[in-house]
């Protein structure tokens, strides 16, 4: 086969094979909305995680500003310590409420922040004083028994 | 009359027999790798062999990509709509084929369209004594005609993957939004917010690699080691085709029990 017609046709294939490769990254993965430019690491500990993930969302008002990077378990306080990634780009006062919620009725879990009021702003390091735990279905469900029996007892 | 002698010794010798092939097969690799500059100094005899097992793979590998896209829809919406979560298609889709069925497919495609023709090359050329003819010429074989078949393979296999799993995609969102007609906002956003780039494209280029490499070098091995008579060159492209579909499946086990450890 001709050397210029050969070139040509194995230029195309390589072409399309880059192309399927951008393809993927870019309209299948999510390289370009979930790239966090120079992140800070924060910390906050709960009494609970529930199915919280290592590389589920941080959320502030529904958008995703950073990524948890590491679950462990604090035998000291018996507490899970999670670390977040959080984009440079945003800021959260000192009194930031992080919370973890699920998404949908049977979602993934992800942590979202509830900002405060404070002047001062977080830094890279620091630990989020206050928390909220995962919804456990089945205290809830247990404790709205309880309260129910109690509530019969009463009007007896 | 019944011998268990022989029959131990016969057990013996199938070992010994493997065991030989393996060790040749590794020198094998060595001798290629140690000849590789060689390939890529003459690049256009790469090239040609890029053209012959990539260029020529690209309708089989469309047009397969494409249809499992559009069955793996079909049979997603199938199931998910029983759970009245159709919108997580687009997710089921994309991992499916980034992860598992883009890689492993096209290998064995590969394996059957491209791994049998240069088997068969490069076994009548043994057949036929060119090979023995370069020697001659001074011209070392394996650089000459083993080398560039085996890169060839190597760098037109992690395209080809790559190339399936877009098809793929394509394939699942034409059955599932343009003929069913799942929301093609959710379709796309779901799909975008499941699969992470690193994670599970990477990955899957990693394992295309790999099957690449897998495929390549039992090729031209099987074509080199194959006995120079018409019925050996056929008995050696069978040995490819089911060589390479045990090693990619085989090793598709141990490469995704390494990478998706049910960390997410």
């Amino acid at each position: 086969m001709n050397r210029t017609v050969l070139d040509l046709w194995v230029g195309i294939f390589v072409a399309i094979g880059i192309a399927a490769v951008m393809f993927l990254a870019l309209k299948v993965g999510n390289l370009s909305s979930a790239h966090l430019s120079n992140t800070y690491v924060l910390q906050a500990k709960f009494d609970n995680i529930g199915g919280l993930k290592v590389r589920g969302p941080v959320k502030s008002a529904g958008v995703v500003v950073g990524r948890i990077s590491d679950i462990t378990f604090d035998p000291a306080t018996y507490e899970a310590v999670v670390t977040m990634n959080v984009d440079g780009r945003y800021q959260f006062p000192k009194d930031t409420f992080a919370a973890i919620y699920t998404a949908g009725l049977l979602g993934e879990q992800f942590i979202g922040f509830e900002v405060g009021g404070e002047e001062k702003m977080l830094k890279s390091g620091d630990v989020i004083k206050k928390t909220q735990s995962a919804v456990v279905l089945e205290k809830l469900i247990s404790q709205f028994l309880f309260n129910k029996a109690a509530d019969g007892q009463d009007t007896k | 009359m019944f011998n268990p002698l022989s029959l131990i010794r016969k057990l013996g010798h199938a070992t010994v027999d493997r065991i030989w092939r393996l060790g040749f097969a590794t020198r094998f690799l060595f001798a290629i790798l140690k000849y590789s500059a060689t390939s890529f100094r003459r690049l256009p005899l790469t090239l040609r062999e890029i053209y012959f097992s990539g260029v020529l793979s690209l309708l089989i590998i469309v047009v397969s990509g494409l249809f499992v896209g559009m069955v793996l829809g079909l049979q997603g919406y199938e199931t998910l709509q029983r759970y009245g979560s159709t919108e997580a298609l687009g997710i089921l889709v994309a991992l499916s084929l980034t992860r598992e069925l883009g890689p492993v497919v096209a290998g064995l495609l590969f394996a059957s369209r491209a791994g049998s023709s240069v088997t068969a090359e490069i076994g009548l050329m043994k057949s036929t004594e060119q090979l023995k003819a370069m020697d001659m010429m001074a011209v070392d074989p394996i650089a000459r005609v083993v080398a560039p078949r085996f890169w060839g393979g190597v760098i037109s296999m992690p395209l080809l993957a790559a190339l399936f799993s877009a098809m793929g995609v394509m394939g699942g969102w034409l059955v599932g939004v343009v003929f069913i007609g799942v929301d093609e906002g959710a379709f796309w956003a779901q799909m975008q917010a499941g699969v992470d780039f690193r994670y599970d494209i990477v990955n899957g280029v990693i394992k295309s690699f790999v099957f690449g490499v897998a495929v390549s070098l039992i090729a031209v091995f099987e074509g080199y080691d194959s006995a120079p008579t018409a019925e050996g060159v056929s008995r050696a492209i069978t040995r490819t085709v089911v060589t390479s579909a045990l090693a990619i499946l085989a090793l598709d086990f141990v490469l995704t029990s390494f990478m998706f450890r049910g960390t997410s």
